[in-house]
């Protein structure tokens, strides 16, 4: 196996794109990751997206975006693991150039929500339950995680202010994003004062529905640094699945898959988590972010409130978790997000953050995960 | 929309909570499976599973896909039954104040959803209180 | 001899009250409740309907009974809101309960004596060994057309009686069935709610069927109301079960402990069954029970049921009616019952 670089990051701006159309979204990050790379032949392309065919009506991407990037006859793979498509895109591309099979590749995520309805869009992120025995019930992705987190406060007092504190801190972070489909700052109080969507958690407590896409460029390390711009290599790369339906789950409150995949890609990375100088992790609700600075073992289990109540994951603290905004202010165009996590990354590590640089940065780390942790996919990235 | 048939397969889970218990090592799987999840063993042999137990967690959805739109606001919650197993369903009969984690709560036969006028009526369980 | 080898009762837990009815309407709260003895009633919530509420009463009448459900031969499911125009409720019913796939199933109507009907089918098959156990299940969710009289008692609610020749809780001495044609309460198809003949419900309908089933089935065993420790009326309001009791020469207290709808409401094909239910809840072995239904259109089915020893070891191993009726009770305001009755247009 060699090393892996990534050498081109693109990403639009998010948030309600009604001019355009899923097609054009992908093709427009993916032109500005091959711009960024300065390379224009690829050899294989890996798409992330969760639900094309529920949103709009369109499957068969391989075809579709390789057609209208302009790439036939590139082969090209759709990936689709819900939520975590994106972050599984990224690993089926580091897979595909470390493995000596193809040298560049581009990997991008999309996803186009708002031609349905807000509750057509809800049964379409509702698929990544288990439909017979969660969904069948008339649960929803807030839902899901409403009861994480009412089991979390109930077993470790984890607080309705601590769970507004995450979403307070990723709209910091978003205010300096001119490419977040949120970019500005609330407070506590907004957050406490949301309507509800499912007890105890608000609509400040949910990541948005968001039309979006990000691209980047996967070479051989040996290839990037002959290259102008400096790279950044994939130390790491971790993948593990759990039970589809939350209900099976040993702890309710613990996201098992998103711990072992860390496990992975640290030991791949040859690296402690300690290690890491910062986090873009899968804040689909704030109660999420929490659970997962815990299964990441950045601090120890039900700690996780605590946490962030004390500053530890701002961007100024001892790890800070989100630099970009998150799912939170950036918005959640589900299959693009494990992308867009990596483009972030990227840039922190090539110092292109501007205001919301993450000081001395060199070792960062990408969560993405699917459902209530039915998958993971977890990355770490090094400057070179 | 979909045929009657993905119903109309699950009716003796929606029904009569039909499980299976792995020959090997006991543990109940619900719905029933061809692999044991806990040790991969291949034989099971038919289980029902407890009618009652107590909730492990609960939500209140206000905002629902579609066919539960008209139902809204309703409780879902996760019991564990008294057989250890544990059970995803809405929580019926009960006003929200009174719930809370630890409440006994036992099964009742009740309609999931329609689809619309014309379409299929969906039956399956829910928790009532005990 | 056959006879209820088990029997269950099953109501739902949202009430409304008879003012809250008359106050958007406009009418006299005092002599509606006065008129009609009645105070409040029953109603099931969105996610309840016939087919749920035949199984919980099934699933309590099995608790008693203590049989194996695949040895259920019969289901019969009566009712006038039954939730599929063409789809029977007893296919789901029998499925439920774990009776399928060998079993006869039908739904059955009759306006409020559809429950009496499976009665008398399920108890005759039994008796004639071509099942060994028989259903039968009374349900409604009825609906009173908005401001109408009925309004005030259109009740929901649901009883179920299992039949077989062994471990007897109440023998069948006698049965008796009359009936006319006599179009005093009915349902077109794609009618919405029913209509009704007004004061003809009364006399030439109710009363005269109720009093010719009961004359008929006391001159077949040769008894008369003094000889029966129970009887049990159709109960569309309060008052017609004590008026059609006096004319027969029955005493109120005979009639008491079957008396439910002052507090439930009319649940139509459930109204006698529930009382019947009711009255076997408190029973002694030895009692003589006599139940008469009434439905429109128009008939009454009569029977004579005896206990045994046996009711009191089961009567309480599934809930008693009383306590379904008064426990746990969700009282409503008009606009939620409209909502929850479909009674408020919504967009298609």
């Amino acid at each position: 196996m060699r090393d892996v670089a990534v050498v081109g990051v693109g990403m639009t701006k998010w948030g309600e794109l009604w001019e355009k159309s899923l097609r054009t979204i992908f093709v427009e990050a993916a032109l500005l990751a091959l711009e960024d790379a300065g390379l224009d032949r690829i050899e294989a392309m890996y798409v992330g997206c969760m639900s094309s065919g529920l949103f709009v009506g369109q499957e068969h991407l391989a075809s579709l975006l390789s057609d209208y990037l302009g790439k036939n006859p590139v082969p090209t793979v759709r990936v689709e693991s819900a939520c975590s498509s994106g972050g599984l895109a990224l690993r089926q591309g580091f897979i595909d150039v470390a493995s000596g099979m193809s040298d560049v590749v581009l990997v991008g995520g999309v996803e186009k929500m708002t031609d349905v309805t807000g509750c057509e869009a809800t049964y379409a992120l509702g698929t990544a339950a288990d439909q017979e025995y969660e969904g069948y019930h008339g649960l929803t992705f807030p839902g899901l995680y409403a009861m994480m987190a009412k089991a979390h406060m109930a077993k470790y007092g984890t607080t309705r202010e601590q769970l507004a504190m995450v979403a307070v801190k990723n709209h910091e972070n978003g205010s300096k994003n001119p490419l977040a489909q949120f970019p500005f700052k609330i407070t506590v109080e907004a957050v406490l004062n949301s309507v509800l969507v499912a007890d105890p958690l608000r609509i400040l407590d949910c990541s948005p529905i968001t039309d979006g896409a990000a691209a980047v460029i996967l070479c051989p390390a040996d290839m990037a640094k002959k290259m102008k711009k400096p790279a950044v290599k994939i130390a790491g790369s971790g993948q593990a699945t759990d039970t589809i339906a939350l209900s099976s789950r040993k702890d309710m409150t613990w996201i098992e898959s998103t711990h072992l995949a860390a496990e992975k890609a640290l030991s791949m990375a040859g690296r402690k988590i300690e290690d890491i100088d910062f986090f873009e992790v899968h804040d689909c609700f704030t109660i999420a972010e929490i659970c997962v600075t815990e299964a990441l073992g950045l601090v120890g289990k039900g700690r996780g409130g605590k946490a962030v109540e004390e500053g530890l994951t701002s961007l100024s603290g001892k790890f800070p978790v989100n630099p970009s905004g998150g799912l939170k202010a950036k918005g959640h165009p589900v299959g693009a997000t494990g992308v867009a996590q990596a483009v972030e990354v990227v840039k922190q590590l090539r110092g292109e953050a501007g205001a919301r640089q993450v000081k001395a940065a060199s070792l960062g780390l990408t969560q993405n995960m699917g459902g209530t942790g039915g998958s993971s996919v977890v990355h770490i990235f090094e400057a070179m | 929309m979909p045929t009657p048939s993905r119903y109309w397969r699950e009716i003796p889970q929606r029904y009569r909570l039909e499980a299976g218990k792995c020959r090997k090592c006991g543990t109940i799987s619900f719905p029933p499976r061809l692999v044991c999840p806990q040790c991969a063993a291949r034989e099971f042999e038919p289980a029902k599973l407890a009618d009652r137990g107590k909730i492990l967690t609960y939500t209140i959805i206000r905002v629902a896909p579609h066919q539960f739109e008209d139902q809204t606001p309703y409780a879902v919650g996760i019991v564990e039954l008294d057989d250890g197993v544990k059970l995803t369903a809405q929580v019926v009969d009960c006003d929200f104040a009174d719930l809370n984690i630890g409440m006994r709560v036992k099964i009742e036969f009740r309609k999931i959803y329609e689809e619309g006028q014309a379409g299929v009526i969906y039956y399956g369980y829910k928790f009532v209180p005990e | 001899m056959v006879g209820i080898i088990g029997y269950g009762a099953y109501i739902p837990r949202n009430r409304i009250k008879v003012e809250e009815i008359a106050k958007v309407w406009g009418a006299d709260a005092p002599s509606y409740k006065k008129g009609l003895m009645l105070e409040e009633k029953s109603v099931p919530s969105p996610d309840q309907d016939t087919i749920t509420m035949a199984v919980e009463a099934s699933k309590n009448a099995l608790k008693r009974a203590g049989i194996d459900p695949r040895e259920i031969g019969a289901v019969y499911v009566g009712s006038e809101s039954h939730p599929y125009a063409v789809k029977p409720s007893g296919t789901v019913l029998a499925e439920a309960l774990g009776a399928t796939p060998e079993v006869h199933t039908a739904d059955l109507e009759f306006a409020c004596k559809a429950g009496t009907e499976g009665m008398f089918v399920a108890l005759n098959l039994v008796q004639a060994g071509a099942v060994k156990y028989g259903l039968a299940v009374g349900a409604d969710t009825s609906q009173g057309a908005p401001g109408d009289a009925l309004e005030y008692s259109a009740a929901a609610g649901a009883a179920a009686f299992l039949f077989g020749k062994d471990d007897i809780v109440a023998e069948t001495l006698e049965t008796y069935s009359y009936t006319t044609d006599t179009p005093d309460f009915w349902r077109r198809e794609y009618q919405y709610y029913p209509q009704h003949g007004g004061r003809f419900t009364g006399e030439p309908a109710y009363f005269k069927h109720i009093t010719g089933a009961a004359r008929g089935i006391m001159a077949k065993v040769k008894k008369k109301p003094s000889d029966f420790d129970y009887v049990i009326f159709h109960q569309p309001n309060g008052k017609f079960p004590f008026r059609v009791g006096e004319i027969l020469g029955f005493e109120k207290k005979q009639i008491e402990p079957g008396w439910l709808v002052s507090k439930l409401g009319n649940t139509y094909s459930g109204s006698s069954p529930l009382g019947l239910t009711a009255t076997l809840d408190i029973s002694k072995p030895g009692d003589m029970i006599l139940i008469v239904s009434y439905g429109s259109g128009a008939g009454s089915d009569a029977f004579i049921f005896r206990t045994t020893k046996r009711i009191d070891e089961v009567r309480d191993l599934a809930p008693r009616t009383r306590y379904l009726l008064d426990k746990n009770k969700n009282y409503l305001e008009y606009g939620v019952y409209a909502k929850y009755r479909r009674k408020i247009r919504k967009a298609e």
